[in-house]
């Protein structure tokens, strides 16, 4: 069974659609206990950082997630609130990965950075099987995480930064797997049979 | 790097894809469901769905239809029309859409793109804005073309992208309809302007419009409905042009 967290500040519909799509077992749930008994959690989100981050302590969810120690797959914002900081909000996250959550700059490119990028894997990861470098998927972000340690994958926007990253069972993709057509599902697939 | 976009667009009008000329003569062109299976299909980057209905139980079936879209396809979608308040859109992206696209209303209460912006992210927020060239200027029209705004073009855009919206939809109505080309010297001064993406709409006829748009106006992405809805430009023959010319697409 896969936890699909719903703390308020995520597009739950698509990720849910996409793995009824993969006919997997899931619950959209916000409870921890419920959180602790599944096998996998898929950790989505949109929107802002503070919000969310407010979300996660209003629901008592901040704690459990930082020291979960099954797979956990943080999508887009999800992502971001994996880091140590983000400056969308000047919030503290889960400091799962050491790193600081910045803001493209609108002076050398567009904001939000949205669209279908290529990616480029630097590390191997089982996330990755069956994917190559410069396959594409769908971005919707105006911040990103700097390339660091963990950086498993990474696309440029006029610098480079982490298109996906993974430290121990924490995972983190930029990108909308939900939203990225065939690939995308791939690279779900590919954490479901971590 | 970041790939330029291919966006079908679906009016929709009662359930139905429908299809007029300069807001007006609606011919059916089929299935919002159907035809958006046939674009993710056909590698369309993202679709937006425009309702033009105009009845009481509009929000029932939009939402219902939001929602089989979002089960059927896995690429990004817009929904705009008659959008007003925090609650609807809110109701949109929880069924499944991904921005939703806002145009009268935010001219009513431009407020409503910060709130929405703060609420959801700017990602989720699109300017929808219809431009009608007076013969002196582009002026904001409101309401599907009916009324006109005393605001100017270029200036509604900076306003709604510094209020936070992540896009803007810019729809000629000189243009739309006429397969006469994108407004290429007015998209290129909004994109000089301000620093989100811009979306051209209204004018497409050939793929050179497309190459056009991108090439000398520097829009992020071109949207069209007809020449995709009755076939004339296949999706994949305009991407492998683009992309045989230069233009980073995805294929």
């Amino acid at each position: 069974m896969i936890a699909l967290i719903d703390y308020g500040a995520g597009n739950v519909a698509s990720v849910a659609n996409a793995l009824t799509e993969l006919k997997q077992e899931f619950i959209i749930t916000s409870n921890e206990a419920e959180i602790c008994r599944a096998q996998k959690i898929i950790f989505p989100g949109v929107g802002e950082a503070s919000y969310a981050i407010r979300q996660l302590h209003l629901l008592n969810l901040f704690t459990v997630l930082r020291i979960v120690k099954k797979p956990m797959l943080g999508i887009c914002l999800g992502m971001q609130l994996m880091a140590d900081f983000s400056k969308e909000g000047n919030v503290t996250c889960l400091g799962i990965f050491s790193v600081t959550a910045e803001k493209f700059d609108e002076s050398k490119t567009k904001v939000p950075h949205m669209g279908w990028n290529d990616i480029e894997i630097v590390k191997e990861s089982k996330l990755f099987k069956g994917i190559k470098s410069g396959e594409r998927f769908y971005f919707a972000n105006s911040y990103y995480l700097p390339v660091c340690p963990y950086t498993t994958s990474i696309s440029n926007n006029e610098i480079n930064f982490s298109s996906s990253l993974e430290k121990d069972n924490f995972y983190g993709v930029q990108f909308h797997p939900e939203k990225s057509g065939s690939a995308g599902l791939r690279i779900l697939k590919n954490f479901i049979d971590i | 790097m970041l790939c330029k976009r291919i966006i079908p667009c679906l009016d929709i009008k009662d359930g139905r894809v429908v299809k007029g000329t300069n807001f007006v003569n609606l011919v059916d062109a089929g299935s919002p469901v159907e035809l958006a299976a046939r674009y993710s299909k056909e590698m369309a980057d993202e679709l937006v769905f425009l309702d033009i209905t105009a009845s009481n139980e509009k929000r029932k079936t939009l939402l219902s239809l939001v929602r089989e879209v979002a089960k059927a396809i896995r690429i990004p979608f817009t929904v705009g029309g008659g959008i007003s308040e925090i609650k609807d859109i809110e109701a949109l992206l929880k069924a499944g859409a991904d921005k939703v696209s806002l145009n009268s209303s935010i001219v009513k209460n431009p407020k409503l793109i910060s709130e929405a912006a703060k609420q959801f992210g700017s990602q989720a927020i699109v300017a929808a804005i219809d431009i009608k060239n007076n013969g002196k200027e582009n002026k904001v029209y409101i309401n599907g073309g009916r009324e006109e705004t005393n605001l100017t073009g270029l200036d509604w855009c900076k306003q709604a992208a510094e209020l936070g919206a992540g896009e803007i939809l810019l729809t000629s109505m000189d243009k739309d309809g006429t397969k006469d080309g994108y407004d290429i010297e007015f998209l290129k001064l909004v994109t000089l302007s301000i620093s989100i993406p811009v979306i051209a709409s209204g004018g497409a006829g050939k793929k050179e419009d497309f190459f056009d748009a991108f090439q000398l106006a520097n829009v992020d992405a071109c949207l069209a409905a007809s020449l995709f809805h009755f076939n004339i430009l296949p999706i994949a023959e305009l991407k492998n042009y683009l992309r045989n010319n230069g233009i980073t697409i995805r294929i």
